[in-house]
């Protein structure tokens, strides 16, 4: 483990160089643990979990990176139990209709399976959310079946509608608004994944768990429409 | 109510920032010169973190509907602008106010006695422009909007002690860095290269990135870096070796090297820089960092003390 300055308002903690579910396990038991500091520590500004790391950007002018040290360090764990259950289980319905999934084929010949066995295999995984980062909802999304590792696009789309589900590597990820994008995309769902006016925006948090759940164009519309009426 | 004319370049509702949703991939945003941005707000009276508009090179036209007292902070506007800077003025009703161009500096800011009322979207009232959050509708003011004025509160506007109005020039030295995560990606030379050489802001600056041009700076490990938290004002390096500060609206985590990162007593100077400004940079420690901070803030705290 390292912790270090990232800026003259930065503290960087790293648990490896690697990216495994034990090391997410310990990032995310902290980035919680830190969130229960912030009412009592209001110099500490922002949070960003990621992979492997958590960095903590708080005001210099109310701690020091010392003072920030040590109150950090009595809430490292050493490690999760792996059978913590998980902060939130989120099912996400995705409509994998060919319309939506410009990519599939790409994705099913990278593969060497059907599109139906990509769809099927993708919608029977067991997610969980890493970290959200690149726009606000955006998660990463880790527990993708080995077979669907597909690299990302040569060239990125300039525009990926709201909403779109992508695979990234060894990730899969819903894209919560337009905007352009590199990944494979193989579905799209209805829900809306970040709503700035609700509390929290964000439908998915660090750490929570994530199924998918395929659905028809009849479900997708339908439950499109029931988002527009609940704004 | 205040009716926009023109809208100038690009002008959005700010305010110091949207605090705690980093991690749902929210940036900090606010004022991109948070300094100039406060003293326009502490000169009409208001509270700091009052919602203000922030003008980029070319400003707006605006026409008081009400009378107001307002202030327009910056490093100069426009030449045929007879409008008073860093100072509290009133405007009548029916007034119209035509900022025009800057003369210097990229930013400037109209606050307007009792803040905009704007409602605030994830506690804060600032305009994220990539994703349309906050501020007016989620975007930049265009001509036809109306703005409404917050309530006015008793405390009278300020004025500026002359010591600080005189000190506010802009600051062409060197912005001042520490090293950061991936400082020792890049061997002593590139890194003696990047403190010494020019580089130029590029035209495809915004408040998410300032993309600059020079020699290109080229780490000489080939790891592979994890995505992880990326820190205001830090300076990372894409493989084709132009760096990029990473500025209010940026992403909140990344991939590439950071090779420094930008101290927030400088993070002003960064929203003030215009494209085919030249800067360079130069490296302080964190304890130096932090001092030049404190000066900035007691700096502000002494040129409104009564």
């Amino acid at each position: 483990m390292r912790v270090e300055a990232a800026s003259d308002s930065a503290l960087f903690i790293s648990f490896a160089d690697s990216i495994s579910l034990e090391t997410h396990r310990r990032v995310v038991a902290l980035f919680h643990a830190v969130e229960g500091l912030r009412d009592r520590y209001p110099g500490i500004r922002n949070l960003h979990p990621a992979y492997s790391s958590l960095l903590i950007d708080f005001d210099p002018l109310q701690l020091t990176h010392e003072q920030l040290e040590s109150l950090v360090a009595p809430l490292i764990v050493e490690s999760v139990p792996s059978n913590l259950r998980r902060s939130g289980l989120i099912e996400i319905p995705v409509c994998y209709d060919r319309e939506f999934a410009p990519d599939l084929a790409t994705v099913a010949q990278h593969s060497s399976l059907t599109e139906e066995q990509v769809i099927a295999t993708h919608a029977e995984g067991d997610y969980f959310v890493y970290f959200l980062g690149f726009s606000p909802g955006f998660a990463y999304l880790g527990g993708l079946a080995s077979q669907l590792h597909v690299p990302r696009l040569v060239a990125p789309r300039k525009q990926v509608s709201a909403g779109s589900v992508g695979i990234g590597g060894a990730q899969t990820g819903i894209y919560p608004n337009a905007s352009p994008g590199g990944w494979q995309l193989i579905g799209r769902t209805p829900l809306r994944m970040f709503d700035a006016a609700t509390s929290p925006p964000s439908l998915l948090q660090p750490g929570d768990g994530v199924r998918f759940r395929g659905i028809d164009r009849f479900e997708f519309d339908r439950l499109a429409g029931q988002q527009q009426r609940d704004r | 109510m205040i009716l926009v004319i023109k809208p100038g370049l690009l002008t959005t509702v700010q305010d110091l920032g949207r605090r705690g949703f980093a991690h749902l991939g929210v940036s900090p945003g606010g004022a991109a010169d948070c300094i100039s941005f406060r003293i326009a707000n502490l000169l009409v009276g208001n509270d700091a973190n009052a919602a203000a508009l922030e003008i980029t090179l070319l400003g707006p036209t605006l026409e008081f509907e009400v009378a107001a007292t307002i202030a327009i902070s910056g490093y100069g506007i426009g030449d045929s602008s007879s409008l008073p800077i860093n100072e509290a003025f009133e405007v009548a009703a029916g007034t119209t106010v035509a900022v025009g161009p800057l003369s210097a500096g990229a930013r400037a800011y109209l606050a307007i006695h009792g803040g905009l009322a704007i409602p605030e979207v994830m506690r804060s009232c600032s305009t994220f422009l990539p994703a349309g959050i906050g501020g007016f509708q989620g975007r930049a003011l265009r001509a036809g909007d109306e703005l409404v004025i917050g309530k006015q509160t008793q405390v009278g506007s300020r004025k500026l002690s002359p010591a600080l109005a005189a000190s506010l020039r802009l600051d062409h030295g060197p912005i001042r860095v520490t090293a950061s995560l991936q400082s020792g990606w890049f061997d002593q030379e590139t890194l003696g290269r990047f403190h010494e050489q020019a580089f130029t802001v590029s035209d495809q600056s915004n408040r998410s990135g300032l993309r600059l041009a020079g020699e290109p700076i080229l780490r000489t490990n080939r790891g592979e870096l994890l995505t992880e938290g990326i820190a205001l004002g830090t300076v990372q390096v894409p493989p084709d070796g132009q760096p990029i500060i990473l500025f209010v609206d940026q992403q909140t985590t990344g991939g590439y090297p950071k090779i420094a990162n930008v101290i927030a007593a400088d993070l002003p100077r960064v929203g003030q820089l215009r494209p085919r400004d030249e800067i360079r940079f130069q490296r302080v420690e964190i304890p130096e960092a932090i001092d030049l901070l404190l000066q900035q803030e007691r700096a502000l705290y002494e040129a409104f003390a009564l």
